[in-house]
């Protein structure tokens, strides 16, 4: 069931109605089953896949927990009779049998999402080594189901499982509870991917009819429709004619395309979070943000702290902190420092984790070499910059340019391409031909072809042109504007008429300009793929 | 402390690590520099500092990063 589609509206519609009807303590079974019928819409095979990770997980978080709480019983019950080195031993034998636990549970239920996503990668790349050494027997690829949101809904599971371990919270003891934490119906398809202590209280709590919290998720849901019926599947046009057809478009249309992607694929993205946070802010339950204007970052590791935030926050909880500092890698980093000196080798299982999360990153978005690519692409200019650093601080020191505006500017300019160059990568599909195209930016010079004729070649019309300026006018000044605080709580501040005429006109403004009804469907979100 | 300050000092001169409590609400000390400070604590102190600990209020201040270093020691 898309987001965008009619059925959702009216499911979505339906359940904010039931929601506020039922008895309160009623509300979260009743969100558990609406998720398991959103789910269910996606293939009924789907939720063996779900249920085999709500299930696996529940009882792995429980039995650890149990753990913790044996121990911490044993050593009150024999505080007096134990000497250190007793308690030492015996809370060493129950860290091993925890670990033991969660390294099953984190094996079957990563192995799962494995093997249904990267199988066929895997057999391609086989067949490739096997036509290179002239053989005719290849490997047939597998149909295999990929359901719906697995990799968010693993991911949310396994940080869950992994903060029962290291004693963050207790284990939930109602499986039903579990299921909904996983199942969650906004957030299962693309994120954010929450954090169990972060959702616990506005899932499973109880939820008056709040006039104000409603109306801001409904404007956020409005906002999120905007930004991805309006602008995102306006652009799409654009993008696919001009990745389609790389022969023709080159050069100039290589940049214009890359600029015209950058903003499909972010009103797409926070469109779609838009959307889930304003459901669950409809339904109580706050949500964490998964952006921060990301394109108004002044450097790449500063973007990365301001896109997908959830997902990034994941990477380094669960696998940048624990490869750099687990016992095997500072030993590495006493080597290295011996054997490099103290300045190089310090940064070697800095460096060594952040190559293994951005390969993770890479694979993550898709199963292929081009993400993989584009994942490590990220790393190298974000150790490119931490070795600059030095370099920029002598410059800093040299000329004062740091807080003047213009020198603000660059630095977002020169990130926001940056970040568009390396999406190339995810345009293209293909590493080669990303980077013909790219160089191709640099030979051809056909900028006044593109800007008198081919531009208006691309399936867009001036109309679309008009539209996507405004719409992009209207993102730029709400993001200027939401430095300051919301700009849903600025303008309730303000007379009624003031949010009544600027929601109606949002409101008229998607249905109007909507991309649907004019000869296309409203497209899945990109990120429903992951 | 003395010799946590001198670490943290040696990370970021700039810094009055006596005062601040917001090292990672501000974003002063960043993924590397926690790593890099892991790296050194565990020699200096001879303590284990593992990734469950990497929590804000463990590293807000220099002061919460000290109480962690000696919950550590006393285990």
């Amino acid at each position: 069931m898309l987001f965008t589609s009619y059925r959702f509206l009216a499911f979505i519609l339906g359940l904010f109605l039931l929601y506020y009807v039922v008895p309160k303590k009623c509300q979260w079974p009743l969100l558990l089953v609406a998720s398991y019928i959103f789910y269910a819409f996606a293939g009924w095979e789907c939720l063996v896949f779900i249920g085999a990770t709500t299930l696996t997980t529940y009882g792995a978080g429980l039995l650890i927990d149990q753990n913790h709480a044996r121990q911490k019983n044993y050593l009150a019950e024999h505080k007096a009779d134990l000497s250190k080195e007793e308690k030492k031993a015996y809370k060493e034998k129950q860290k091993n049998k925890r670990f033991a636990l969660m390294v099953v549970c984190l094996v079957f239920n990563f192995g799962i999402l494995a093997v249904l996503k990267y199988t066929n990668f895997v057999i391609a790349n086989i067949n490739g080594v096997l036509q290179m050494t002239g053989s005719e027997n290849m490997l047939s690829f597998r149909n295999l189901l990929l359901p719906l949101g697995i990799s968010f809904y693993t991911f949310q599971s396994m940080g869950y499982l992994i903060d029962i371990h290291r004693g963050k919270y207790s284990a939930q003891k109602n499986v039903f509870k579990f299921a909904l934490f996983v199942s969650f119906f906004p957030q299962l398809i693309q994120g954010p991917i929450s954090r169990y202590d972060d959702l616990e209280k506005g899932l499973f709590g109880q939820h008056a009819f709040d006039w104000q919290t409603v109306s801001f998720g409904l404007q956020r849901i409005l906002w999120g429709f905007f930004k991805k019926l309006v602008i995102a599947d306006r652009m799409l046009i654009g993008v696919n004619a001009l990745i389609g057809d790389t022969d023709t478009y080159t050069g100039f249309y290589v940049f214009l395309g890359m600029l015209f992607y950058a903003l499909q694929l972010y009103a797409d993205f926070t469109g779609g979070i838009d959307i889930t946070i304003g459901i669950a802010q409809v339904l109580g339950i706050p949500m964490q943000e998964n952006f921060n204007r990301p394109y108004f970052s002044k450097g790449i590791k500063e973007y990365w702290r301001r896109w997908h935030i959830s997902l990034g926050s994941w990477f380094t909880d669960y696998l940048f902190y624990p490869i750099s500092v687990c016992k095997p890698m500072l030993k590495v980093s006493k080597f290295s420092r011996k054997v490099l000196g103290e300045k190089i080798g310090k940064r070697v299982p800095v460096y060594a984790a952040s190559i293994a999360v951005w390969f993770v990153t890479g694979i993550w978005h898709g199963a292929a070499w081009n993400f993989v690519v584009w994942g490590l692409g990220n790393c190298f200019f974000i150790m490119l910059s931490q070795e600059c650093e030095p370099l920029y601080e002598k410059f800093h020191a040299r000329f004062a340019v740091k807080d003047k505006m213009w020198f603000k500017a660059f630095q977002i300019g020169r990130t926001f391409l940056l970040m568009c160059s390396l999406r190339m990568l995810d345009c293209y599909r293909d590493v080669p031909m990303t980077f013909r195209m790219f160089s191709s930016m640099f030979t051809d010079w056909n900028i006044g072809e593109a800007v008198t004729v081919g531009m208006w070649n691309l399936g867009l019309g001036v109309h679309d042109y008009v539209v996507l300026a405004a719409g992009t006018v209207i993102l730029f000044t709400v993001s200027m504007v939401g430095r300051r605080g919301s700009v849903r709580e600025m303008l309730a501040k303000k007379p009624a008429f003031v949010s009544i005429a600027v929601f109606g006109a949002l409101f008229i403004a998607t249905v109007l300009f909507g991309a649907y009804g004019m000869g296309y469907d409203a497209s899945q979100f990109i990120y429903n793929q992951f | 402390m003395e010799q946590l300050l001198e670490i943290l000092s040696d990370l970021h001169p700039e810094v009055d690590f006596e005062e601040c409590d917001t090292l990672i609400d501000d974003g002063i000390l960043d993924s590397f520099d926690i790593v890099s400070l892991i790296s050194e604590i565990n020699e200096e102190f001879d303590v284990v500092i593992s990734a469950e600990h990497i929590i804000p209020e463990n590293f807000n201040s220099a002061e919460a990063l000290y109480a962690l270093i000696e919950r550590l020691e006393e285990e």
